[in-house]
Order: structure tokens, then C-alpha cells, then sequence
């Protein structure tokens, strides 16, 4: 009898508690930020991205529509299952009404997938995979930074228009890698070149020695890297200790600044890349990395200026929208043009890629380098349109034909 | 032009050649575990962490200190052991007594601080080690282009190693470790003082780790996951050549990078599991390992 009383009372309680955390809930805009804080990843995005996040809050005093703005944060360890299922439970239990990051294409594209089934906003950062707004498109996924279609049309183009007809990849054995050395391959052929060859390797790999020698044996005259991270720095450091980058062109599918402050010029200078942000690009972005910096220490990858424009490009939808219902946000964002210090002449397709300018630079060399973080040099400015292409990906089941 | 399964054979030598050079990181490392392991029965999850420790000691000293590669060959590894003689004082001593998971777990924790510690001091992008003056340039060996540095990896670990087992097999020292840990109580009523040589031996083993992330600074970015990745390797290095077998760890790390160069040319994307599948056969074939004592 006791142990039943109990039992009930204990059960009243929970009752409330989960009613009072319910209403708290909806008196807030929650944000969470699902990213890779620890692995491969973590320097692009990871702890860097949470201090652009909390600067777009502050910066928005905030508060959203009178409610208090809360960001929640999870490394996703690079495992898809990690991503969707702690999207899942913010969405049940926290009142989640926006997710951020999942850097790794893997974990997207499981993120996406929620995104989809609880009606919550997705704006996906750091993932490259095309797909993300191809077959994988849903209506709730913004992506926000680059895509690999962006990337191959910026540097392989410019490579390949230079002379650098023939190519060899040396690919990350996964969605990302396999769609980013496809997206190359399309735009090499396309303007004269072919692929002599290519090895797919397991992501993690540290020793691309062997990778490199058949890369040299196929006699391309481009190296391509559709790798990232930790895997990119080690396949240049092997290209250069093999002497490879002499008789062979590298081209970074994927670097971020963070890649090539720890390469250093000495290994990365020549190198051709693309990003959709740079810091030193303009004052707007200048200004923004130095409150950056101010904070971190170092000047933010395009990954982190993306952040801080997509929660700032969320919050004023959430203004014009005069809610946080999903659906209404999702219109007010389509509706936008986004120019801030990440992107400019931003917009949101129907398949729910950000279309933005990106640029194609050159490492520069350690002399042409005249003050710290000073590595780029613009290439290319490339509108938005011929980054990521002018009609909306067919393979999208939103897109009607 | 020859060919062997469809691969020209200079394309296979290539990739025996770097197959031995990374087979001989793996000697070395699980060298050090084995040494650990057959000595003092612990499961040093922590050596892939000390291994990183001691590539990080080796560029911190050239940041910081302007300590060159040669000097960092020998203090790196010598700090790293401070560290590792640190730990074993503190914590690893209370658990020998207790079943060998304890000393896993124990270890596997510190690995986990040790890289939580450096991610949050280097970032995950890691830090670039320049190759010394003395071994930059490459040579040509007809079939392939070896650059220097990798050659003298070769070098050091063949020697380092032999040195080792010579030290362990045949010395008086060597004798007197392994009778300490055949029967500590014994040994101890001879006067000999069985503490200090259980600590110098783990200390010994970590400072092999620490000396393989020296050589490896050079080859790949110094970061603080750079140890993670190798150390389940290594471990199925050590099973692979019987727990606690110095030769068994010294042969069993070269073969198996001569294994794995060949599968990166016969099927790349099978080259991080053929460790695991070799592991997986010689446990049914041999349960004790292949020059295990059953």
C-alpha cells in the first residue's frame, strides 16, 4: 500500500515536471549545434563554430520574438546513429526548434533524415556531399557553406583550364570522398581532361605513401585530393616527402584555412583551392574575424563564418516569421537574400541549397606571405550560379519536373 | 614487364619497401608493449598517447627550446619516460595485484586525457615537423624513389630493436627482469630491489613508444589523434606475434607492414582491416599467437 502511494505520488511529480519542462520549452528558441568536436573534423567546425554561434546570439541580444535563445551542443563523434539520434531527443524532450553542423557527410545525411520526420529546420554546415540537397533533399535542409559541385567547379575547373588536362585522385573512401572525386571527374572531362586513375582509401589513413607512388606511376599531371582534414594534410606531406609536388600538380578538393595554418606555406604554398570564405577578403570580413579572433585566437574557417550567418539568417527569419513554427521560418528563409559578412548574394534554392559566390585562391608562398594568417591570394571570384550550377539537382524528389 | 598478379613487379617493390618502413613502426611500438606486457603483465592501452607524447615532446622542444631532431631522438623519449614512470608510481602499481582489465582501463583513461590535453593545447589539425637537414632528399632505387628519411626509420628501428631484444635475452640485466617477474618474492630475497626494475621497464617501454612518435614526427602531421589510430593496429600486432614475445612483436610488426604494403597495391580499400583479418586467422590457428608460449 505504502510502496502504491509512493509510486503514484512520485508518478504526479514526474507528470508536472515534464509539463513545466514542456512550456519552458516553447517560452524558448533552442538551437542545437550537432558537430564533430573531437576527430578529424573539430578544427573546421567543433569548438571554433560554438563561439560564431554564441556571437550570433549576443549579436541578436538573445532573445528571438521575446523568448530567450539556448544553444545545445553534442560531438557527433563522426557516427551517423550519435547525429540522429540526439537530434531526436532534442527534438522530443528540449523543444528543439533549429540543428546546426553535422560536419561528415555520413552523419548529414542521417541527420537530414530527422529532420525530415520531426519537421525541424536543418541548416547543415561543414558535410560536403552534394547529395544533401540532391537524392537526399528534404524540405527542412538548408545546406548552407559549400557542396562538392561548388568545389570541383572551382578548383578543378581553373586547373584543368590552366593545363592540368590529366589527373589522378586519391579519394576518402566514403559518401564525401566518392561524390567530391565524382563532381571533379565531371568537370575534368568537361573541359578536355581525363582521369588516368584513382584509389579510394579508408578514411584515417596516415601512411599515403603507396597511394602516392601509384599516383606518380600513372603520370598524371594533377594529383587530386578529395579528402579532408587530418587526411588531406597527410597526403600533401607525403606528396611533398616523396618529391612528387615537383613533377605533379596537387589540387585540394577540400582545405580549409585551419588545414594550411597547420601545413604551414613552406608545404602548402602553389596550392589551388576553393572556399566560401575568406577572412581577408573585404572589411565586412575582416571585421568579423577580428571579434573572432578576439575570442579564439585564430581566424575562423569558412565552416565557423557559416555558422555565425546561418544562426543570424535563422533568428531574423524567426523575426519576419513572427514564430518558430518550422514551416513558416522555412518560407521566410527561402524568401531571403542573404549578404552579410559570409555570403554574398545569397540565396536559398528550392532544393535547399545556399547559393553564394565562393573563390578559388592560391596558397601563396612563404615571401608573398606579409603578415600571420596572411595565406590566400584570390584566383577567382565565382558567382554563385556557376559554383553550384543553375538549375536545382533533378535527383531532388521535391523538385517537380 | 614482369608482373606478379596482374602488378608490375617495380610497382610490388615499391610497395614492399614502404611496406617495411611502416612495418617498422609497428615493430618498434609493439616492441614496447610487448616488453610492457611480457614483463609486467599490463595491457598498455596507453602507448599509442605516449607515442603521440613523444612526437609532440620532439617538436615542442624545436618550437620552444630550438632543440634539434638528434638531441629530440634522445630527451623526447627520456621525458615522455618521466611521464610514464610518473604514472606507474601513482596509479599503475596499485593494480597489479588485480585482474589485468583494471590496468586496461586504467590505462585507456589516461590515453584519453593525454589527447583530450593536447587537442585542446594543438587543435586536431596537428603541427608540421620539418625532416632534419642531415636526411632530406631521396634516392633512387631503380624501381622506386625512397626519400632518405624513410630509410634511416628502417635503420634506427632494426637497430633499436635488436638492441633491445640483445638487452632482454642476453644480459645479465635481461635475466634478472625476467626472473623478477617469473618469481618477484625470489628475486627480492637475493637483494634485488623488484620495484625500481618493474618501474624501469615500464618507463623503458613507454620511452620506445616515445622514440617511434619521434621518428614518425617527420613523416606524418604531428596530432593529437595520431596515436589512436595506430595503437589498435600495433595491439593486433602483438597478438598477432604472441602476447608478450619480443621476437614474436618484432617480426610479426615487419611482416605485417610487408602484408599491408602489398594489400594497398592488390586492393587499397582492404589495406586497414588485412591486420585485423591475419589477427583473426591466427587466433583460430594459433590461439597463443605465433611465437607465443602456449
Amino acid at each position: 500500500m505504502k510502496i502504491e502511494s509512493l509510486s503514484l505520488a512520485l508518478g504526479a511529480l514526474l507528470g508536472i515536471f515534464a509539463a513545466s519542462q514542456a512550456i519552458a520549452a516553447s517560452e524558448q528558441v533552442v538551437i542545437g549545434d550537432i558537430d564533430d568536436l573531437s576527430g578529424v573534423y573539430a578544427d573546421t567546425g567543433g569548438l571554433g563554430a560554438i563561439e560564431a554561434v554564441n556571437m550570433a546570439i549576443a549579436d541578436s541580444g538573445g532573445t528571438a520574438l521575446g523568448k530567450k535563445i539556448v544553444l545545445l551542443s553534442v560531438d557527433h563523434q563522426n557516427k551517423p546513429d550519435i547525429g540522429a539520434s540526439k537530434f531526436r531527443e532534442w527534438a522530443d524532450q528540449n523543444g528543439l526548434t533549429l540543428v546546426l553542423g553535422g560536419s561528415n557527410t555520413g552523419v548529414s545525411i542521417a541527420m537530414s533524415k530527422v529532420a525530415a520526420a520531426k519537421k525541424v529546420p536543418f541548416i547543415a554546415i561543414g558535410a560536403g556531399g552534394s547529395s544533401l540537397t540532391g537524392a537526399d533533399c528534404t524540405p527542412y535542409t538548408v545546406h548552407y557553406v559549400y557542396d562538392t559541385t561548388a568545389l570541383a567547379n572551382g578548383t578543378a575547373s581553373v586547373i584543368v583550364k590552366n593545363g592540368g588536362k590529366s589527373w589522378f585522385f586519391i579519394t576518402a573512401d566514403y559518401a564525401f570522398g566518392t561524390q567530391l572525386q565524382d563532381s571533379a571527374t565531371r568537370v575534368v572531362l568537361a573541359n578536355g581532361g581525363k582521369v588516368l586513375g584513382s584509389v579510394r582509401v579508408p578514411l584515417g589513413t596516415t601512411d599515403y605513401s603507396s597511394f602516392l607512388l601509384q599516383a606518380q606511376a600513372s603520370g598524371a599531371q594533377v594529383l587530386g585530393l578529395a579528402n579532408a582534414g587530418t587526411d588531406f594534410s597527410n597526403s600533401l606531406k607525403g606528396a611533398t616527402e616523396f618529391g612528387i609536388t615537383k613533377t605533379m600538380k596537387p589540387a585540394a578538393l577540400l582545405a580549409f584555412l585551419s588545414d594550411i595554418h597547420s601545413l604551414t606555406l613552406q608545404t602548402a604554398q602553389g596550392l589551388y583551392l576553393t572556399t566560401g570564405f575568406y577572412w581577408d577578403l573585404n572589411a565586412e570580413t575582416r571585421e568579423f574575424s577580428k571579434r573572432y579572433f578576439a575570442k579564439t585566437k585564430k581566424e575562423p574557417t569558412m565552416d565557423q563564418a557559416g555558422y555565425y550567418s546561418a544562426t543570424m539568417q535563422y533568428l531574423k527569419a524567426v523575426k519576419a516569421a513572427g514564430s518558430t513554427d518550422s514551416d513558416k521560418v522555412m518560407a521566410e528563409l527561402r524568401k531571403m537574400k542573404i549578404n552579410d559578412a559570409f555570403a554574398k548574394n545569397g540565396y536559398i534554392r528550392a532544393d535547399g541549397l545556399m547559393i553564394h559566390e565562393m573563390y578559388v585562391m592560391q596558397v601563396k608562398t612563404p615571401a608573398e606571405s606579409k603578415y600571420p594568417w596572411d595565406y590566400y591570394k584570390v584566383i577567382k571570384i565565382m558567382p554563385g550560379e556557376e559554383a553550384f550550377g543553375t538549375q536545382p539537382d533533378p535527383a531532388c524528389p521535391m523538385i517537380k519536373k | 614487364m614482369t608482373t606478379v598478379f596482374g602488378v608490375p613487379l617495380p610497382a610490388i617493390l615499391g610497395q614492399l619497401t614502404l611496406g617495411l618502413v611502416n612495418g617498422s613502426f609497428y615493430a618498434l611500438l609493439s616492441l614496447g608493449l610487448a616488453v610492457i606486457f611480457g614483463l609486467l603483465g599490463i595491457v598498455n592501452f596507453a602507448h599509442g598517447a605516449f607515442y603521440m607524447l613523444g612526437a609532440f615532446a620532439a617538436y615542442i622542444g624545436l618550437q620552444a627550446f630550438g632543440i634539434n631532431y638528434w638531441f629530440a631522438l634522445l630527451l623526447a623519449p627520456m621525458a615522455v619516460a618521466l611521464l610514464g614512470i610518473g604514472v606507474e608510481r601513482l596509479c599503475l602499481r596499485h593494480l597489479y595485484r588485480l585482474d589485468p582489465l583494471y590496468g586496461l582501463l586504467l590505462t585507456f583513461g589516461i590515453a584519453l586525457i593525454a589527447e583530450g590535453v593536447m587537442r585542446d593545447q594543438f587543435g586536431v589539425s596537428g603541427k608540421s615537423y620539418p625532416v632534419p637537414e642531415l636526411l632530406r632528399g631521396v634516392v633512387d632505387l631503380g624501381f622506386m624513389v625512397l626519400p632518405i628519411y624513410r630509410a634511416w626509420v628502417v635503420i634506427a628501428s632494426l637497430v633499436v630493436c635488436a638492441a633491445t631484444w640483445f638487452l632482454i635475452e642476453r644480459t645479465r640485466l635481461g635475466a634478472t627482469l625476467r626472473a623478477a617477474t617469473e618469481n618477484a618474492q625470489l628475486v627480492q630475497a637475493f637483494g634485488i630491489n623488484v620495484p625500481i626494475i618493474v618501474m624501469g621497464t615500464y618507463g623503458a617501454g613507454v620511452a620506445l613508444a616515445a622514440l617511434a612518435g619521434v621518428l614518425a614526427a617527420p613523416v606524418v602531421q604531428v596530432s593529437p589523434l595520431m596515436g589512436s589510430s595506430l595503437v589498435i593496429v600495433v595491439f593486433a600486432v602483438v597478438v598477432i606475434g604472441g602476447m608478450g614475445s619480443i621476437v614474436g612483436a618484432i617480426v610479426s610488426g615487419l611482416s605485417l607492414g610487408l602484408i599491408e604494403g602489398f594489400t594497398k597495391v592488390i586492393y587499397p580499400e582492404a589495406s586497414n582491416i588485412v591486420v585485423f583479418v591475419i589477427m583473426a586467422l591466427v587466433l583460430v590457428w594459433r590461439p597463443a599467437g605465433l611465437f607465443g608460449k602456449e
